[in-house]
């Protein structure tokens, strides 16, 4: 059945960088191998570390669970593949320091065969039951932020959700991920969308696409279990449409007020890879132990998308996806609200989709100037948030802080990078804000 | 008309009576302040550290009048200036002990090195959300000088390897430095805490000499050295400054020189067994 779709809605404001989607979007996901030292650490998520369960010196099997929950928001962990627990011991964390980390290293010539758990079926659990079974599966949101998704399920008291959307936006140029798992893992997304759609209560559900992944908007409407109350629509491209407020904002034209929850306007976001991960995981009791991550960039000679076991370090990624010898800029996630890396012992983590490389043929120019801010208000009319990244670069460079809080409403922004990617005087104006928010939560914390 | 004038007349009556009301208020609400905390204001020095514990220098002030506090409290004055207020209002200077501002760190670019170059605002602030900032040790002072700039003694001078060093002369111990150091390597200390953990490095082993040469690798002699003094945790030496710590002793055996003796104008010693660093260029960056 051939669906016929329209293109429509976005949000205001907003920026169009490059894609550079092309290199891997047609790519199959392929597997990845074992790494010989895989590196977990107990903090890849928002929220309270999880617990370690195992010691030293003790052989796990793969998908067992080797760390627990610790308080509501924080999620299990488990081993990503059979093997011994080398040490539990600081190891570089993507955020940039040290975190206590459980080392795994796995057998080499086993079947790596997969621990199965208690099943849970989407129509007898109860919502707090299926809550309880995606934090016991260590479920995170796969788009990046890595934000335990069950929290964000339990609706709190006197609220409601009336529409579930599954964010297939993928707006961040370079990664193809969740395109991938749209044309690879439809069943396992519609599996996860009847889970979603019974904890939350939702009456339906949108899936949200950018106009450059017709093929996922086509495939999986003609795919949509039958008595499904699922729509596909589909949105002109431009960055940041895969944030949450601007994709409610374009899909359901509500306003989450500021410091609110998408469950403030009875909905809930939840990432089209997430979802499949929850459709797939929960009919066996499993616990999250790999994820489709695109490794692209000029420095890399074999791009691709790849299903990836949690905990592989960037290093032993390089090697394999044959990097070449003069590259110098590694970014965990897309370039736009990824993380640069500074040491490739780095692991991969739940909430990191990719891996983008570059050379120093791309990246050897100076240093860019930093010019002052010339008022051209560019940044006004990118920021998707209606900030005015222009005035509080200002203030931040003054060290001003508070009054970027209180005046300019600093914490609504969620650090796109849409106002640095306009500014003609090269200002690091999102750098600014991540530093400012950093200094007043420390305040905060102190007082 | 009338209308308008009984309201000019109103409102100028009203302006008399609480000319009246404020007058008054000021008579009654006066209190008889001491005139001697003017003076003794006057003789402290206006810096407004807040190093004596209190908000800034009149309150200071009020607080030495009313026998809260001992001029020996404030670290900024000269030792003539403390003697006078002592004088002035009869009473012991106090025996507070000079306290400065500590660096817990000693890796300097001719000794630690970076992993990845950092580009962008050159603040360590900046730096150290941007992964950390690039050292090799996450816990190593990034060098970009925070702390020279945020202090208003001109007590903290970054050196020819990009560290920073505190003169104790200056040093108010105003805690400015402590509270802007992204990675919290400075730590307040009466001046005698001579015997000092220039490391926070929380990893063990040798491995850690490639991303820094002076880190502490957790071997344990200092602490050996100096049973009861010294402890180990976290893979660090923790000095128990209430022992008698008047002592080189638990330096000597130091591998990396990591523990270490700072001496009043500020020159480090550090131990027999410490490898000597000759090296005054930059170490190269650790290739990836
Ligand atoms: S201010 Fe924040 S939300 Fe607005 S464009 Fe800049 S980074 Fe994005
Ligand atoms: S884009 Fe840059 S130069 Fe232009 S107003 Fe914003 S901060 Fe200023
Ligand atoms: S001590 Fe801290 S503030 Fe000073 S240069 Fe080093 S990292 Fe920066
Ligand atoms: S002797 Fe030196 S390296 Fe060994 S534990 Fe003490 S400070 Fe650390």
């Amino acid at each position: 059945m051939e669906t016929t779709i329209t293109v429509k809605k976005t949000f205001p404001h907003g920026v169009h960088p490059p894609e550079a989607k092309e290199e891997t979007h047609h790519l199959k996901i392929r597997r990845f191998p074992f790494a010989p030292v895989m590196i977990l650490p107990l903090s890849q998520h928002t929220g309270k570390p999880s617990k370690a369960m195992v010691r030293e010196g003790q052989e796990v099997a793969r998908g067992q669970k080797i760390a627990e929950a610790d308080g509501f928001v924080s999620v299990a962990l488990h081993a990503p593949a059979s093997g011994i627990i080398k040490r539990i011991a600081l190891a570089p964390n993507p955020v940039g320091r040290m975190t206590p980390s459980i080392y795994l290293q796995p057998f080499p010539a086993s079947s790596q065969e997969v621990l199965e758990g208690t099943p849970i079926d989407p129509d007898t659990a109860s919502p707090d039951e299926i809550v309880k079974a995606i934090q016991d599966a260590g479920i995170v949101g796969l788009g990046g932020a890595a934000f335990p998704t069950h929290v964000k399920l339990k609706i709190p008291e006197g609220k409601f959700v009336d529409t579930l959307i599954i964010n297939g936006v993928e707006c961040e140029p370079y990664l193809t991920t969740d395109h991938r798992v749209m044309l690879e893992q439809k069943d396992d997304i519609f599996m996860g969308i009847r889970y979603l759609m019974k904890v939350t209560g939702a009456q339906r559900t949108i899936i949200g696409i950018e106009a450059n992944k017709l093929d996922a908007a086509q495939e999986l409407s003609a795919a949509i279990p039958a008595g499904m109350p699922v729509s596909v629509e589909v949105f002109k491209v431009k960055y940041p449409q895969g944030a949450e407020k601007m994709l409610i904002k374009a899909l359901l034209d509500r306003e989450v007020p500021s410091g609110g929850l998408p469950v403030d306007v009875h909905t809930v976001v939840v990432n089209v890879a997430t979802a499949a991960e929850i459709g797939r995981l929960l009919p066996h009791g499993r616990g999250i132990m790999e994820r489709v991550i695109t490794i692209t960039g000029p420095g890399v000679a074999k791009k691709g998308n790849y299903w990836i076991p949690i905990g592989t370090p960037v290093r032993y990624v390089l090697e394999q996806a044959g990097a070449k010898d003069n590259i110098s800029l590694v970014f965990l996630g897309g370039p736009m609200m990824g993380q640069a890396v500074s040491n490739l012992d780095f692991p991969f983590t739940k909430g990191t989709s990719g891996l983008v490389v570059f050379t120093e043929a791309e990246t050897n120019s100076k240093p860019q100037k930093i010019y002052p801010c010339i008022h051209c208000a560019y940044c006004v009319d990118a920021c998707p948030m209606f900030l005015n990244p222009s005035q509080m670069g200002i203030l931040a460079k003054k060290e001003r802080y508070e009054e970027m809080a209180e005046q300019y409403n600093l914490f609504d922004c969620f650090e796109c990078g849409a106002c640095s990617y306009v500014c003609p005087s090269h200002i690091p104006l999102v750098q600014y804000f991540r530093v400012a928010k950093g200094i007043l939560r420390e305040k905060k914390a102190a007082s | 008309m009338a209308v308008i004038l009984t309201a000019v007349a109103a409102l100028g009556g009203i302006t008399v009576i609480l000319a009246a009301l404020l007058i008054l208020a000021n008579k009654k609400l006066y209190v008889q302040e001491d005139p001697r905390i003017d003076i003794v204001e006057e003789m402290l020095p206006h810096a407004n550290c807040g190093a004596c514990g209190f908000p800034g220098c009149r309150p200071f002030a009020e607080a030495l009048v009313g026998g809260q506090a001992l001029p020996g409290k404030c670290t900024v004055s000269s030792e003539e200036g403390r003697v006078q207020i002592a004088h002035f209002l009869g009473v012991d200077v106090g025996a507070q002990e000079k306290v400065v501002a500590r660096l817990a760190c000693a890796g300097g670019i001719n000794v630690a090195r970076n992993r990845a170059r950092y580009e962008g605002l050159k603040t360590c602030r900046a730096a150290a959300v941007v992964a950390g900032g690039g050292k090799g040790c996450f816990w190593g002072c990034l060098g970009l000088a925070d702390c020279e700039v945020v202090c208003d003694f001109d007590a903290i001078h970054m050196n020819q390897f990009s560290l920073p060093v505190v003169d104790e002369e200056k040093c108010t111990a105003c805690g400015d430095c402590v509270e802007v150091c992204p990675k919290g390597l400075f730590s307040l200390h009466p001046a005698s805490h001579r015997l000092w953990v220039a490391c926070k490095n929380l990893e063990a082993g040798d491995e850690i000499l490639e991303d820094c040469e002076v880190a502490c690798t957790a071997c344990g002699r200092c602490a050996a050295d100096a049973p009861g003094m010294i402890k180990m945790a976290n893979n660090l030496p923790v000095i128990d400054y209430s022992k008698n710590h008047k002592t080189q002793a638990p330096i000597q055996r130091c591998p990396t020189g990591a523990i270490l003796w700072i001496e009043k104008d500020g020159t480090i010693v550090k131990g027999r067994e410490s490898k000597k660093v000759l090296r005054k260029s930059t170490l190269p960056d650790l290739p990836t």
